[in-house]
């Protein structure tokens, strides 16, 4: 991975950009409203009232321990598990849309497991998301010259660094008015990692981002405001650096025994 | 060596005719987990249509030249606007009930040849063939029927046209990825159910088409001419690898190739039974069929 250039796409504002107010609540009107989110799979409450407002700048993180239902609320957002509640996306609702529906309303979308289809090529996974008219090439491969490198190369034969490349670059081919990354830097080497979060940060100058992540320096590096959930429910809102300074608050709801200032310096900036 | 030559012309017009079948079966279980019982019935469709039209019901239509390709114009058409009808009407109101959709299909493929035979009777009737297909042609001393190599031509010409569709078009990409990982797709904001239906009718009008050239291969229709072709087909996808249109070409030649060989060499039946081995041998050696050996399951 190289150092990412600078997105295409005006700027409408960096992660500082719309500092969260001392309550956690984004001074301006959100961009995803989620209220009362519930998601029953199986027979079993994954999700039980979930709470969610993502900014409409910079990153918003969603956090929790593993199990909490984080990745269970960002797919029931995006509709790929049958929910109830209220998801509002730029104040339409959406919770009774069908997942293509929401995604074409402008949401970019990197799931856990990357999602990256392992038998098409760099280039064909890139062009199955197209949606505009004039899909942003030069922004992706600006900021990953690799996937232009490898654009004839099997998805499934690219190290895990590069299929997150090409998640992250799927995301933001369109323009989008959300950009979801669960879990971006998960499993991936400390070197990636920074660079994940470089790429990440500068996405997230032209699109507000919710991040999942479990890696909290990266979270402290990005992220303005964050959610957590704690067995399905929303158990905090508020801004990243207030929870990360506070060690009880952040060993109780986030399970880390130690301060956040000590994770790894790789995902420093 | 004449004889081996018979056989092996005749093994492969019998593969196309299974290659016909398979491939929509394969292309629809791959994208949608829907085992298709119905698909006998739109081969059954396809044959009666041209059947009907060839007959002289349809203006234009008949048993030869120029007719006669109109005829299986018009059992592909009708089998393709059958197969896009079960898919809306029947399938994809029960996408998220898979075992209610097994039935469906399964019910689907008793009642429409019960229709058939309703309608024309259980007693198979003879296919018009066209004058030029009734010649044999010698080759390497053999006589063979020339609809033999109508039927592999079709096969073919049938196999590049997916090939390239799923290769070379959108719809062919999102098809390709939707074999994959159905979710995905939809979280990259295509409607992946219109994919579900152009897979129906792709798979319906290859079905139907085995149809019309099995009229001419077996010189006759009957109701449950599609039914068992469909058991032969499901093995062949299963030895192709699910979702795989080259997989399934070549299970159709192997399978083809080995029932006419083992027809032949010893006792009539011993064939059909051959062809399970095979299956078994495959699956003990290969458990994600022949589409495993190449890139990771591509589906192309």
């Amino acid at each position: 991975m190289t150092p990412p250039a600078t997105p295409s796409p005006a700027p409408s504002g960096g992660p500082s950009a719309q500092p969260p107010s001392p309550s956690g609540e984004a001074a301006a009107e959100p961009l995803l409203s989620v209220r009362d989110l519930r998601v029953v799979i199986g027979g079993r409450h994954v999700l039980h009232g979930v709470d969610l407002d993502v900014a409409p700048a910079g990153v918003t993180a969603l956090l929790g321990r593993n199990g909490a239902g984080k990745t269970t609320t960002v797919r029931a957002v995006l509709g790929l598990v049958p929910r109830t509640g209220s998801v509002r996306l730029g104040g339409e609702e959406t919770v009774h849309l069908p997942t293509h529906a929401v995604v074409r309303r402008g949401v970019g979308y990197a799931p856990e497991d990357r999602g990256v289809f392992a038998a098409l090529t760099v280039a064909e996974n890139l062009r199955l998301a197209e949606r505009d008219p004039d899909p942003d090439y030069a922004l992706v491969h600006g900021l990953f010259p690799e996937l232009r490198q490898r654009a004839r190369q099997p998805a499934g034969t690219l190290s895990g660094g590069q299929q997150q490349m090409v998640a992250i670059g799927r995301t933001l081919l369109n323009r989008n008015r959300l950009v979801i990354a669960d879990e971006p830097t998960k499993g991936l080497a400390p070197r990636v990692v920074t660079e994940v979060a470089q790429v990440l940060e500068r996405a997230a100058e032209a699109v507000p981002v919710l991040l999942v992540e479990q890696n909290l320096a990266v979270v402290r590096r990005l992220a303005g405001g964050c959610t957590v959930l704690a067995d399905g429910r929303t158990a905090h809102r508020g801004a990243t650096a207030d929870l990360l300074e506070d060690a009880e608050a952040a060993r109780r709801l986030l399970g880390v025994g130690r301060h956040p200032a000590a994770a790894p310096q790789e995902a420093r900036p | 060596m004449d004889t081996v030559v018979l056989l092996t012309l005749t093994g492969l017009g019998l593969g196309a005719l299974y290659f016909l079948v398979a491939s929509g079966l394969s292309l629809i279980f791959g994208l949608m987990d829907v085992l298709n019982f119905a698909h006998g019935a739109l081969l059954s469709v396809g044959a009666y249509a041209t059947w009907w039209a060839a007959d002289g019901h349809l203006p234009g239509a008949g048993p030869d030249g120029a007719g006669f390709l109109l005829s299986v114009l018009f059992g592909t058409a009708v089998g393709t606007a059958a197969a896009v009808l079960l898919e809306l009407a029947l399938i994809r109101p029960l996408y998220t009930r898979p075992r209610e959709q097994v039935l469906a299909t399964v019910g689907v493929g008793l009642a429409v040849p019960a229709l058939l035979m309703a309608v024309w009777g259980a007693d198979a009737r003879p296919f018009p063939k066209p004058a030029a297909l009734s010649d044999t042609v010698r080759l390497l001393g053999a006589a063979v029927p020339a609809d033999r190599f109508v039927l592999v031509a079709a096969a073919a010409a049938v196999l590049v046209v997916l090939r390239l569709f799923l290769g070379r078009t959108r719809h062919g990409l999102v098809v390709r990825a939707g074999v994959e990982d159905r979710a995905m797709v939809t979280a990259l904001g295509i409607d992946v159910r219109k994919a579900f239906t152009l897979v129906f009718a792709i798979g319906g009008a290859a079905a139907a088409l085995a149809g019309a050239l099995g009229g001419l291969y077996f010189g006759s229709v009957s109701p449950g001419q599609g039914t068992s072709l469909l058991i032969f087909a499901f093995v062949v996808v299963v030895m192709g690898g699910m979702g795989s249109v080259t997989g399934a070409a070549a299970a159709s030649v192997a399978v083809g190739l080995v029932q006419q060989f083992a027809n032949y060499y010893t006792a009539a039946g011993l064939g059909d039974l051959s062809v399970v081995v095979l299956l078994a041998v495959l699956l003990l050696v290969r458990p994600r069929g022949l589409a495993a050996a190449g890139a990771a399951g591509r589906p192309a």
